[in-house]
């Protein structure tokens, strides 16, 4: 079977596309480098925007990244369903591009945190969390300074009348999120936001609480390869 | 040549932990009398030419697009002078 391509995008800022690359790798995909500049897609099945502080975090986290040449291709394409996935920054990049519903805030108690955290999976008919169990709780690295989520009343209804919260912070809510919400995905389930960091925790060698956030890549290959 | 400012404002139903923070620091600097404090941003636009209505409208979109979140902000135009 030929390896399923997952682009990886870098932005000015970006830190975390070489765990994000090598996660890919780990679970069998080849890792697809896409620049910020570039016009192209280079023909992937697959996206996945890392953390980081794109373009600095002016103005507010991913609101200068998501006019970037290469989000003008991707926003197209994950409407038309090419699956992708954005932790943390990334996830801030989908909710300024409209892509996800809502907004990612400055932290309840204003601190950066940067801890181990213990994560509740809602939703497993995603592109990204089909290899997970209704209901399983996994632990993930967090750490971000502007990850509470909020979204209006209407919204928040939505999102929890369709299952479309995909994780829910357990053990106590880190930064004050609405509804404990650390991951949402779109209606289709092909685009997935969480704060936390799957890249970050895929091997005991890096001192990763879990190697739990290799469900996320397992999950979107399976698919890839069915697809 | 015209001046025109942009306010930005997270909406009134948002948690601004900023301005908490700020409105807690004032009582341990000796001022009282202030119950709330909301923070915001306000953008200053130098226009090429003037601000008529056609230049209002595109300062508008721009503030729509890309100046304020409308999901969690809101804003006010005004011109300046």
């Amino acid at each position: 079977m030929s390896a399923a391509r997952v682009g990886v995008v870098t932005f000015p800022g970006t830190l975390d596309d070489q765990d994000a690359a090598r996660a890919v790798r780990l679970a069998g995909a080849e890792a697809v480098p896409l620049w910020h500049a570039d016009h192209d897609l280079k023909g992937v099945d697959a996206v996945f925007l890392p953390g980081g502080f794109s373009y600095g975090d002016y103005l507010r986290c991913g609101a200068i990244s998501r006019f970037s040449p290469l989000m003008t291709e991707l926003i197209p394409a994950a409407q038309a369903g090419l699956p992708v996935l954005g932790t943390c920054n990334g996830f801030q990049i989908l909710c300024e591009a409209h892509l996800l519903p809502g907004a990612l805030t400055r932290n309840e108690g204003l601190h950066y945190i940067c801890r181990d955290q213990r994560i509740r999976v809602e939703n497993t008919r995603t592109a990204w969390t089909a290899d997970f169990a209704e209901g399983q709780e996994i632990v993930l690295p967090i750490k971000h300074g502007e990850g509470r989520y909020v979204a209006d009343a209407e919204t928040l209804a939505t999102l929890e009348g369709e299952g479309r919260v995909v994780f829910r912070y357990a053990g106590g809510n880190p930064n004050g999120s609405l509804n404990d919400i650390a991951g949402i995905t779109n209606e289709a389930g092909n685009i997935v936001g969480l704060m936390p960091h799957p890249e970050h925790a895929v091997e005991e060698l890096t001192g990763a609480p879990s190697v739990d956030g290799r469900g996320f890549f397992t999950s979107i290959l399976k698919r890839l390869v069915n697809a | 040549m015209a001046r025109v400012i942009v306010d930005v404002m997270l909406k009134p139903e948002i948690l601004d932990p900023q301005g908490q923070a700020i409105a807690r620091a004032l009582p341990r600097l000796g001022f009282s009398g202030v119950s709330g404090v909301r923070q915001g941003k306000r953008f200053e636009l130098e226009l090429d030419g003037p601000a008529d209505e056609a230049a209002l409208s595109d300062v508008r979109k721009m503030a729509e697009t890309l100046l304020a979140n409308t999901v969690i902000e809101d804003f006010t135009i005004r011109v300046e002078g």
